[in-house]
């Protein structure tokens, strides 16, 4: 440890962490008011012109409407044809490489020598200060370590113990769901279910579940990381409230435990078990990056997955037909969702050396953008790429994921979410009628949606 | 003909056709042994078609290139004779190859 990371763990060991997170804020407003540094204006959303109107040179894949508007399949569709290694010099988050071609992605994600996940994988930059450490954005050999130290909470023989209580709160959701009425998918269930398996993994406080969602959407949501709509200040406030309730939390499970509790299959009942982590409190931006990479990494994805399904099965009449005749086809049609549904369309590396890709010089230093959106849908790895299969044989092959050492480390928890969901929604209902649009969130990275209007029918009796 | 054996979790034993020039994972697919999965197609870029080498062939396999290495180590089931069955080519001393299924694959 060097000189400045050794203050740095006495500073963090010392000072509370949300005065911490706090302090971190002042510093940043004091500095913009000295000086006087404007943030650009917010975006704002204009048509996006046929993708056929448009200069090859000119394709900006970072504007965050690509997906609200439709557009972003036919702007991948041509740069994977025409540009599959593409540069983009003047984005509002300055110049970076779209690589859109499935093969080429696989080749870029595999190689973590080459292309570094630090310090970001979100294509901006997010609000300074709020760098908290997770390793999704870190290098071996520190990746490694602290990936090894939190992915037992989310391993299958963990999700064992916890599918029963997910299954319960699932039944509970969905049997108080209106039926024969219109009412707002993602927020009755999307966002419900989530909450409830981010709060089974924390074994965060019940009642307080929806916190959770609501601190990971504003991290997620930053305008200068995602071209987002979350205020700096509010994700600030939402930062430091979130670092006292994880404190709080670490805390209060301390001392259930040495009252004589049983440890559970929570997150923190591990890490308090765990030699080389059972003082990660100790280590704040640590520990606060861990839990912050966990509520994030596990809250839009599997979102959008629960939503994605619905819309997708009703744009796909036959294949819902298929599945009602055979729900053992649940588990590859999860797969299935989680590719055409990409809920998270991109992972961005830098180059650690002079490289070439695919025929492209890319310079050390250069930022790329692995759109997995577009991998997911390219014909030369999946045969009609945008119809949605349900039994598609190479489903699993999807790129949502990611590949390498990053790999998704929730892929079984989400797999498992999703497969209860459709299980018990099937023994519930006959129909799942989208009755009107869906609203699409405004961002390059999440491709998600924020409302979906349904209607149920129930199933008759048998 | 030359085959190789996989013995699942459950002690079953699952017999198939050694295919030269085939990565075991390849012939564990074409022939639907339960429990490898292969989602990224044999580049070691998954950690899907984890096996165990039997103790009796530790010695005749090859040993695990740095990717595959670096997979395997985010694997807390690791076990000392573990690899990524897409790594391992299949040749004809390969004849009788037994490897082991873990629980789950990750
Ligand atoms: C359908 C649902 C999900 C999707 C599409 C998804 C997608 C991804 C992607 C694309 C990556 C980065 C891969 C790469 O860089 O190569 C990732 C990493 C990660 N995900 Fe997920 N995820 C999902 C669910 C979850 C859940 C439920 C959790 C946790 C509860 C989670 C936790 C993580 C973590 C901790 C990482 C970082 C892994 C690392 O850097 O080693 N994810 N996920």
């Amino acid at each position: 440890m060097d000189t400045l990371d050794r203050v740095v763990a006495t500073v963090q060991a010392n000072v509370p962490m949300e005065r911490q997170i706090q302090g971190l804020h002042l510093y940043q407003k004091a500095k913009a008011r000295l000086l006087g540094t404007s943030r650009p204006a917010p975006f704002a959303e204009e048509p996006i012109p046929p993708v056929d109107q448009v200069g090859l040179a000119d394709i900006d894949m970072s504007n965050p409407f690509m997906f609200r508007q439709g557009q972003w399949m036919p702007y991948f569709a041509r740069l994977r044809d025409e540009a599959p290694v593409h540069f983009q010099a003047n984005s509002r988050f300055g110049p970076y490489w779209s690589v859109t071609r499935y093969d080429d992605i696989l080749t870029v994600d595999k190689d973590h020598e080459t292309f570094s996940a630090e310090p970001f994988i979100v294509i901006g930059t997010p609000p300074p200060g709020l760098e908290v450490e997770m390793f999704i954005a870190m290098d071996p050999p520190r990746h490694d370590q602290q990936r090894q130290a939190v992915q037992g909470v989310v391993a299958p023989k963990n999700l064992k113990e916890m599918e029963g209580l997910i299954r319960e709160r699932v039944c509970d959701v969905l049997d108080n769901l209106p039926v024969d009425e219109p009412f707002n998918w993602v927020d009755r269930v999307s966002v419900e279910l989530t909450a409830r398996m981010l709060a089974t993994l924390l074994d965060f406080p019940y009642e307080e579940r929806r916190k959770l969602v609501y601190w990971s959407d504003l991290a997620a949501g930053s305008e200068e990381a995602t071209g987002g709509t979350s205020d700096t200040d509010e994700i600030f406030r939402g930062v430091r409230d979130m670092a006292r309730a994880f404190t709080d939390l670490w805390h209060a499970k301390a001392a259930r435990t040495a009252a004589g509790e049983a440890p559970g299959f929570d997150l923190i009942s591990m890490l308090q078990a765990n030699e080389s982590t059972k003082d990660l409190v100790k280590r704040p931006m640590e520990f606060l990056g861990n839990l912050t990479l966990l509520i994030v990494g596990g809250n839009d994805t599997t979102r959008n997955s629960m939503t994605g399904g619905v819309l997708a099965l009703n744009q796909f009449p036959d294949e819902f037909a298929k599945l009602k005749a055979n729900p053992s086809l649940i588990p590859g049609m999860v797969s299935e969702i989680i590719r055409w549904q990409t809920p998270l369309a991109y992972m961005r590396r830098v180059a650690t050396k002079d490289t070439v890709l695919n025929g492209q010089f890319i310079r050390k230093g250069d930022k790329l953008v692995m759109w997995y959106a577009s991998g997911n849908r390219d014909g030369r790895h999946f045969d009609r790429p945008d119809d949605f299969i349900i039994d598609r044989s190479n489903a699993r092959s999807h790129l949502s994921f990611g590949f390498g050492l990053h790999r998704c480390m929730g892929n079984r928890l989400a797999e498992l979410q999703l497969r209860i969901l459709w299980e018990e929604l099937l023994a519930r209902f006959d129909d799942i009628e989208v009755v009107g649009e869906p609203e699409h969130v405004q961002s390059n990275f999440v491709k998600g949606y924020s409302s979906l209007p349904v209607k149920l029918t129930r199933k008759a009796a048998s | 003909m030359a085959t190789v054996n996989f013995v699942t979790f459950d002690g079953e034993q699952v017999e198939a056709p050694l295919v030269e020039g085939q990565s075991l994972m390849q012939v564990a697919i074409d022939n639907a042994v339960p429990g490898i999965d292969g989602d990224c197609g044999g580049e070691a870029a998954c950690g899907t078609c984890h096996v165990v080498v039997d103790q009796q062939w530790a010695g005749r396999c090859s040993e695990p290139a740095d990717a595959e290495e670096q997979m395997l180590e985010m694997n807390p089931d690791r076990q000392a004779t573990s690899r990524l069955s897409c790594q391992i080519a299949l040749s004809d001393d390969l004849g009788g190859l037994t490897v082991h299924l873990p629980e789950f694959q990750f």
